[in-house]
């Protein structure tokens, strides 16, 4: 902890992501203190930028982190690849991991859904863009009535989809349809990934189905519970808005006839760094700042008790 | 010009008109009734491809592996090839469908995103398999991008890159002008799939072929999705007066769409309106009965929202947007009619 009661933090990767979390962190940094930008690249616009702020670089990537005993948390931003490499060495320097690369190393979390069941852990994983966006939606209608099938479709600009994601398409689908069911709540999750050419680009959208396991689950209820949760994820997304929906409708399904429930996303980035049509990238920027935060003041308040 | 080889997809393309409700009889009398008449590829899987059962698209009757493995094991001299689109469909049911007998891999995309199959294409080749890709929407961009993209598929190990015009919103002659850059650009072989929402499948056929097409797809009755496409019994006809039948029965497959395919159809494929509207204004052909679906349910006409899913630019696959777009036309009405 620092002298100013702050917990100390880094940012590991200096590309689009990395730097649009630094802008994100360092316009709301709430308990956290952003001391470090590391990357690799000495060219990187990222770390030009870090400096031009005044703040602390490094280009030997993860060492520099390691260096510094006063960072308590670590935000990576590079690749899946790197991060299973760093998830180690972070851990083994008691400094905990927020991933936002698909390793996968440790549990998945969705801020306002079970990121109070993983605050102790030593590495936390964001899923996909797509599981940020649409897991608490599940959730909240599987608070209402249990979800039988829950099917999202992710649709996202051309533009806003790197190499790491065109490369890794099955990735995404099985990643976040796992999401689905593991946080979610839903019996059964399926995912679908479009990406859209269109200029100008467009927004993030995403839709999301479920079938309640009651089929005639209070209607108002879920309406309800839905705008609740929208709400919650405004307080960190604040471009996450709910366009249509829940619509309900009557649909053939393996089940027989049921009750499907539509709702229609669509999430505008807040342009810290990243164009605001890609609010799939924004809610991951946006969804680590918070997790930062929250684990952050977990530490503040768990070092007082 | 050389005789094309044929796909059939009846199968694949025409499980959207039957809203993916195909019975493993309907696949056992098709596949059979194809087989004889000489066809050597034949397409059987959900019409949005592997794992395309969902509430986006609507659910199969029967799994898609298992009709895979009914038609593989009712051929006997054709081939049974898959459609499989990355971001439904996952490497993970290429496996399977191999494992029930498929030996040709389909595998599409919106005709600007080719950079998200390098890793089906690769499997598919690594399991023996033909692969094919299929570059969605073809109309929305020139030819000399959509060879850009046909040469990245080539790149990750395609044998043929078809010119897939989904909307059925090119004419003849852009028809040609996309297989010729395909063709200059491309060691592979170059293929053209139709749809007739314009009336000019068969036309837009010819003009890919005497562009240099090497492969033709084709369905029964033009089963498929918005009008259909070219039909592979007039397709038949039309290359053998041509002096160019690739070794199709022409009788025996006017027979298999009159007798064995019509019966079992739930209507006729054709350019009717809404059909005519998808290729009038570039939308997927599939969107056809989902725009008329949810317009007969929220009493809005499936034009319109067609034509505005076409002003938004949806692509291959975003059925969801028709219900977005449904929702918004309701509220415009119902502010309209209040103030």
């Amino acid at each position: 902890m620092s002298r100013n009661g702050r917990v100390k933090v880094a940012i590991l990767g200096s590309g689009n992501i990395g730097t649009d979390l630094m802008y994100k962190i360092l316009k709301d940094p709430g308990p956290m203190e952003l001391v470090l930008v590391a990357g690799i690249d000495p060219q990187s616009e990222g770390l030009a930028r870090a400096r031009a702020l005044g703040l602390r670089t490094s280009v030997d990537g993860i060492q520099a982190v390691l260096e510094d005993p006063d960072i308590r948390i670590v935000f990576d931003a590079t690749s899946a690849k790197a991060h299973v490499r760093h998830a180690k060495l972070l851990r083994e320097a008691g400094k905990v991991a927020v991933d936002l690369t698909p390793a996968a190393v440790g549990p998945a979390v969705v801020p306002p859904v079970n990121l109070g069941e993983h605050l102790d852990v030593p590495n936390v994983n964001l899923i996909t863009c797509g599981g940020q966006a649409t897991i608490p939606l599940v959730h909240a209608v599987n608070r209402v009535s249990p979800v039988r099938y829950a099917e999202i479709v992710s649709t996202v600009a051309s533009r806003s989809a790197g190499p790491g994601t065109r490369q890794n398409i099955d990735e995404f689908t099985s990643t976040t349809a796992r999401g689905l069911e593991v946080i979610g709540g839903a019996a059964m999750g399926k995912a679908i990934i479009i990406l859209n050419p269109a200029e100008p680009p467009i927004i993030m959208r995403n839709t999301i189905y479920c079938i309640p396991e009651d089929d005639d689950a209070d209607r108002d209820r879920i309406r309800e519970s839905v705008e609740r949760m929208v709400a919650e994820v405004q307080r960190y997304v604040p471009g996450y808005r709910l366009k249509n929906g829940p619509h309900f409708d009557r649909r053939e399904t393996p089940w027989g006839e049921r009750t499907v429930v539509a709702m229609l996303l669509e999430i505008e980035g807040a342009g810290d760094y990243l164009p605001t049509y890609a609010g799939n990238l924004d809610i991951m920027t946006a969804a680590a700042r918070r997790v930062g935060e929250l684990i952050a003041q977990h530490m503040l308040t768990g070092a007082v008790a | 010009m050389r005789p094309p080889r044929i796909t059939d997809t009846t199968l694949r393309d025409g499980s959207h008109a039957f809203r993916h409700q195909f019975t493993r009889e309907q696949v056992r009398a098709v596949v059979a009734a194809l087989d004889q008449a000489g066809v050597p590829v034949i397409e059987v899987t959900h019409g949005d491809g592997l794992a395309g059962s969902s509430l986006q698209y609507g659910f199969s009757r029967v799994p898609d592996l298992d009709l895979v493995e009914e038609a593989a094991s009712t051929a006997r001299r054709a081939r049974i090839a898959i459609l499989l689109i990355p971001g439904i469909g996952t490497r993970h049911e290429l496996r399977e469908a191999v494992r029930r007998g498929a030996t040709v891999a389909r595998i599409a995309t919106q005709c600007t995103e080719a950079d998200i199959s390098e890793q089906h294409f690769g499997l598919a080749k690594e399991l023996g398999m033909e692969a094919v890709g299929l570059l969605m929407m073809a109309h929305m961009i020139p030819p000399e991008r959509l060879a850009e993209q046909a040469l990245l598929m080539e790149s990750y190990g395609a044998d043929c890159v078809y010119v897939t015009d989904s909307a059925g919103a090119m004419l003849p002659w852009q028809a040609a002008a996309a297989v010729r850059a395909l063709k200059e650009a491309l060691r592979i072989q170059v293929g053209f799939h139709a749809h007739n929402n314009l009336g000019v499948a068969i036309g837009n056929c010819l003009a890919a072929l005497e562009a240099g097409a090497d492969q033709l797809d084709g369905s029964l009755r033009g089963c498929g999705a918005g009008a259909g496409n070219a039909a592979t019994e007039v397709l038949a006809a039309v290359l053998d007066k041509a002096g160019l039948n690739p070794g199709l029965d022409v009788f025996q497959l006017m027979d298999a769409a009159e007798f064995v395919l019509a019966p079992m159809m739930p209507f006729q494929p054709m350019p009717d309106r809404d059909a005519v509207t998808i290729g009038y204004a570039g939308t997927y052909s599939t969107f056809l009965l989902h725009a008329r679906r949810i317009g007969e349910r929220l009493g809005i006409d499936p034009r319109e929202i067609l034509v505005e899913l076409g002003r938004r630019k949806a692509v291959a696959g975003q059925e969801d947007w028709i219900l977005d777009v449904a929702l918004d036309l309701l509220r415009q009405k119902q502010a309209a009619v209040a103030s």
